[in-house]
């Protein structure tokens, strides 16, 4: 009696805790034990709860995720789809399922797993309908478009699981908010499914658990977190040559960077753009006499080509790669042992997910090394070693899910099933990014997609959607849906011509570059792109014609936008460390020869005041304020005290944002200067700046996009292009116009305020020096102030007024040129 | 505002930075590709532009026919996104329209949009009007539309786009004027077809228009 009740006991322990005998014994096969937080998802699963999983790369992430849902499919596989797994790239849908086939084959489950993303053909996806797959694997825009069909409802309704991986890369962003919305619809589509979120470490883990739990308020969805690996190990990089004093390509380090790669195994150098990317991948190379296969990725080079690199570094067979953010995310290399930053690592979470492709062993440190490219990256990468010793995660909280996405989404849901608004309110706010959404916006955002809602109503008949007699709301035609298919996601790119080399249609592609920059090329020209040297030929169609070689100077594709700026928590450690000699001793020689000069000429800006320097030079008044807000704030400010400045009668000329500091040049001696910095500045004239600047323009064109106003451009259809599609720049003066409360306007807002402009950091550094603006009128430019002085001129200039001036300046030097007073 | 004059033989006319030419000796203003009810046009496929581009550009006009007073305006062509469009004026915007036809003398010319809805051409003098640009006889200037003209223009810090005046000695081609109208690069093949042996470019600024070579638009900086 007494052994049949320990015997119980043991069972029941069994049961919550432990693995079914067919997968313990796989396990102990391979030598393993399942790890207590696989153990913890198993738990909450059969509890019917949802689980958010924070653990580090290597731990076991992805098959916690799917345990539950091998367990369950291998103890009574039902027809239909079962477990959803949502992954944002497609490369790593592709790789999990590979990597899934190895436990389901080798235990003989029978369990059927299958990919869906915009690259599987059509015979596939109408097999994937007929007889769907027990596991499905896709992206958020793949899994829109499945509940964006009038099937939904039958397909989706025996779903059990939803695996969510690298949550911490889609919450916060458009993908994001477009994933909370489809799955509050899954959660009415099957309301028993539970959603596992697997997620790196972050900043703010509550309100990651809330936008995975079903109710978007972090109810019935568990917290687990993984081991912690070991701490990394991150070193500075410092080149023989002296440090320079601006510039963010760190080339001069090329050649000690190469003596890392060949004492590595293989190692990833990580950039912070593209143009960069292509820059160290030559110089590199140019070192390079033994010629260690070393391979460069990047978001604009073709997928053929990247898919090459990616399958030669999974094959052992590279010895490094150059890289932008296209390789933060992704597919885990084992063989990677070594990861080097090129340049400021921004951020303290950015530099973890980057120093976590590095060695996906929890037991072994991952080893780094930072490459400062000038002397202020110099106090910032240090500020980054600090900071990932204290795991001082930054980053933001995710922002509220924005107004275009949810556009489309309910113009998806029409194309599934007629709603009635009021059941489509309580689900979409238990998606945590719309969960605080007003009625108001959402009967607006209803009624732009009835009729674009504009106040002048005018397109009824014209309407996409209708209401009957109880308020339901229909689509009015197949025509809508189809239009809705062929513009589904979130991902808006920039108009891109594709790089084909040789004269022909037949060239082999090598990626893609931005519309503006082939419209710069004339025939002759070279340019360098995916680590070639090539001549342009001509653009034929949408495509950028060229041949290898060439002679000049090549020009470098840049691309809008991408460049992150410093996070608050660096900036906070950088100015502390400015102000605090005695952490000098870590600093190369020139720079702590450059600091120690500055505190005798001028002063070091202190953690707690805001230290402003005036000066004159070359006939010019020179005011640098050092307020360490990130180039984008800097950006603002420069427009803001310009304006005041004007104002005041100082005769500001222009101004120049760096990360770390603001400068601006003027024609007279700036005075007063503790007047300037006062709070009251934010309020002036920054709508009026913000409206019309290229940022916001290219904010409301993704706004238009993703919310239906305008279609995309498909390749391919570019000859009609001309006559479907008008120039965003232009319905946007007119809206802003004749109907500026349109809630396409107010979601352009918000994108600006929230991610653009970084008006929080604004605010809070006006109030923080209130009453400490800390001014030295000094003789002339102090060691500090050079690099933001050596920046003026390389900065592009925003705004409509800049560009006049821009202009005029380009025409005079035309015509004098050409030697003609006028050009008439 | 300030337009920037050009002398002809058929004699002097202002290049106006909001897109239009006046010609001071007949006292005309010459606008092209006004695109009327595009937004409309596009609405009944589908795509709910905001229904506004009529009116910002017959604002636009009346804003013009305020600083010229001409006696006449001369509109180029494709005056109305389709043959319909006139019909498919808001009330207010048909009533604005209206008011300015009886204030000035309005010559249509027809475009491949509203074809049919105007003169083919209109010759007067040694100037020449139509839609799509053509023979010009010696001694002549011809004032056409069609094409949208826009021109990039490398700077110190950045290329800078806008709508554009092409001219040479015998030939103008007019920036479209319509709100929603879009833009050809002036070194698209039939635009440069246009100037073999060169010309200028009048980029539309806010106070007046900037000017540069045919051959400098488009090039690196």
């Amino acid at each position: 009696m007494g052994t049949d009740c320990r015997f119980r006991q043991v069972c029941h322990v069994w049961r919550v805790t432990a693995l079914p005998p067919r997968f313990a014994d796989w396990f102990a096969a391979r030598g393993w034990t399942p790890r207590p937080h696989q153990l913890a998802v198993l738990g909450a699963v059969r509890r019917r709860e949802s689980a958010l999983l924070i653990a580090p790369t290597g731990g076991g992430k992805t098959l916690a995720g799917f345990l539950p849902s091998l367990i369950a499919l291998a103890e009574a596989p039902p027809e239909g789809l079962h477990t959803i797994y949502v992954s944002p790239l497609k490369a790593l849908a592709t790789d999990i399922a590979r990597n899934l086939e190895a436990p389901v084959a080798e235990m003989g489950l029978p369990i059927r797993i299958e990919t869906r993303t915009g690259d599987t053909p059509a015979n596939r996806r109408a097999r994937q309908r007929a007889r769907p797959p027990h596991i499905l694997l896709t992206t958020p825009e793949s899994l829109a478009l499945l509940l964006y069909d009038p099937e939904a409802a039958s397909r989706f309704a025996g779903l059990a699981s939803i695996v969510i991986d690298e949550v911490h890369a889609l919450a916060g962003t458009k993908r994001g908010d477009q994933l909370a919305l489809c799955l509050a619809r899954l959660a009415r589509l099957a309301p028993g499914a539970v959603r596992i979120g697997l997620s790196a470490t972050i900043a703010h883990p509550a309100a990651i658990r809330a936008w995975v739990s079903p109710d978007g308020k972090g109810g019935a969805t568990a917290m687990i977190a993984g081991e912690a690996g070991a701490a990394p190990e991150i070193g500075m990089l410092i080149g023989p040559a002296r440090m320079p004093w601006s510039g963010h390509m760190g080339l001069m380090a090329a050649a000690a960077v190469l003596a890392r790669i060949r004492e590595a195994r293989m190692t990833i150098v990580f950039v912070n753009t593209r143009a960069q990317a292509e820059l160290m991948f030559e110089a590199l190379w140019k070192h390079n006499e033994e010629t260690l296969p070393i391979a460069l990725h990047h978001g604009s080079l073709a997928v053929e080509q990247r898919r090459r690199v990616e399958a030669a570094m999974a094959g052992g067979k590279l010895r490094a790669v150059v890289a932008t953010s296209s390789l933060d995310l992704g597919i885990d290399w084992a063989g990677v042992d070594q990861v080097i930053q090129i340049g400021a690592p921004k951020g303290v979470s950015r530099l973890l997910q980057r120093l976590g492709r590095a060695n996906h062993r929890l037991d072994e440190a991952s080893r780094a090394l930072l490459v400062p490219a000038n002397r202020f990256e110099v106090l910032e990468c240090a500020a980054a070693i600090e900071g990932v010793a204290a795991q001082d995660l930054d980053g933001d909280p995710p922002r509220p899910g924005g107004l275009d996405v949810l556009a489309q989404h309910v113009l998806g849901c029409a194309c599934a099933a007629s709603f009635h608004p009021d059941d489509l309110f309580a689900e979409i706010t238990e998606a945590a990014p719309y969960a605080a959404l007003a009625r108001e916006d959402f009967d607006q955002v209803v009624r732009f997609v009835e009729d674009g809602g504009y106040a002048l109503a005018v397109y009824e008949r014209y309407r996409r959607l209708f209401r009957d007699a109880e308020g339901v709301v229909h689509v009015r035609s197949e025509a809508v849906a189809r239009r809705l298919r062929m513009n589904i996601g979130t991902i808006v790119e920039a108009p891109v011509l594709k790089v084909r080399l040789g004269a022909g249609r037949g060239g082999a592609v090598l990626g893609e570059v931005e519309e503006y920059f082939a419209a710069m090329l004339a025939p002759g020209d070279t340019f360098r792109f995916a680590g070639r040297l090539l001549r342009f030929i001509g653009i034929r169609e949408t495509s950028v014609l060229c041949a290898e070689g060439g002679t000049g100077e090549p020009k470098i594709p840049a691309y809008v936008g991408g460049r992150m700026p410093l996070s608050t928590n660096l900036a906070d450690r950088v100015r502390l460390m400015l102000h605090t000699p005695a952490t000098w001793d870590r600093f190369p020689e020139p720079v702590r020869e450059w600091l120690g000069l500055q505190a005798a000429r001028s002063a070091l800006p202190a953690p707690d005041d805001l230290l402003v320097e005036t000066f004159p030079r070359g006939g010019r008044w020179y005011l640098v304020a050092y307020c360490f807000e990130g180039r984008q704030a800097h950006q603002a400010l420069g427009m803001l005290l310009t304006r005041r400045l004007e104002r005041l009668g100082f005769q500001p000329l222009g101004y120049v944002a760096t990360d770390y500091v603001l400068g601006i040049w003027c024609a007279r001696e700036p005075t007063g200067i503790g007047r300037l910095f006062e709070e009251d500045l934010l309020g002036e004239d920054l709508e009026a700046w913000m409206a019309e600047s290229s940022m916001l323009r290219r904010s409301f064109r993704n706004v238009a996009v993703i919310a239906g106003l305008i279609e995309r451009v498909h390749p391919g259809g570019e000859k009609n292009r001309r006559q479907i599609t008008v120039n965003t720049d232009l319905i946007y003066d007119v809206l802003r116009k004749h109907d500026p409360s349109h809630i396409l306007l107010r979601a352009t807002w918000a994108d600006a305020a929230h991610g653009l402009v970084d008006l929080a950091r604004i605010a809070g550094m006006l109030a923080r020096a209130r009453g400490r603006v800390h001014h030295r009128a000094l003789p002339r430019v102090s060691p500090l102030a050079v690099p933001v002085l050596l920046e003026i001129g390389r900065e592009r200039v925003g705004g409509a007024e800049a560009e006049e001036a821009l202009l005029g300046e380009a025409e005079a030097l035309v015509a004098e040129a050409m030697g003609t007073g006028t050009l008439v | 505002m300030t337009a920037a004059p050009i002398h002809r033989a058929a004699g002097r006319f202002l290049l106006d930075p909001a897109g239009a030419v006046f010609w001071p000796d007949r006292r005309t203003l010459i606008v092209a590709d006004l695109h009327l009810e595009k937004a409309s046009s596009i609405a009944a496929r589908g795509g709910l532009l905001p229904p506004y581009d009529s009116r910002a550009t017959l604002d636009r006009l009346a804003l013009l026919l305020r600083r010229y007073a001409p006696e006449r305006v001369i509109a180029l062509g494709d005056s109305f996104h389709d043959a319909a469009g006139r019909a498919r004026l808001p009330a207010q915007e048909a009533s604005h329209l209206a008011r300015m036809e009886a204030a000035h003398r309005f010559l249509w010319i027809e475009g491949n949009h509203d074809a049919g809805a105007g003169l083919a051409e209109h010759a007067e003098g040694d100037a020449v009007f139509r839609h799509v640009a053509g023979e010009v006889a010696q001694g002549q200037i011809e004032f056409s539309g069609h094409f949208h003209p826009k021109a990039r223009i490398a700077t110190r810090a950045a290329a800078v786009a806008r709508p554009c005046f092409v001219a040479d000695s015998h030939r103008v081609l007019l920036p479209a004027f319509g709100a929603y109208a879009g833009g050809l690069e002036v070194t698209s093949p039939p635009i440069r077809a246009l100037f073999p042996r060169g010309g200028q470019v009048f980029l539309l600024g806010r106070e007046r228009v900037y000017a540069f070579p045919l051959a400098h638009a488009g090039k690196a900086a």
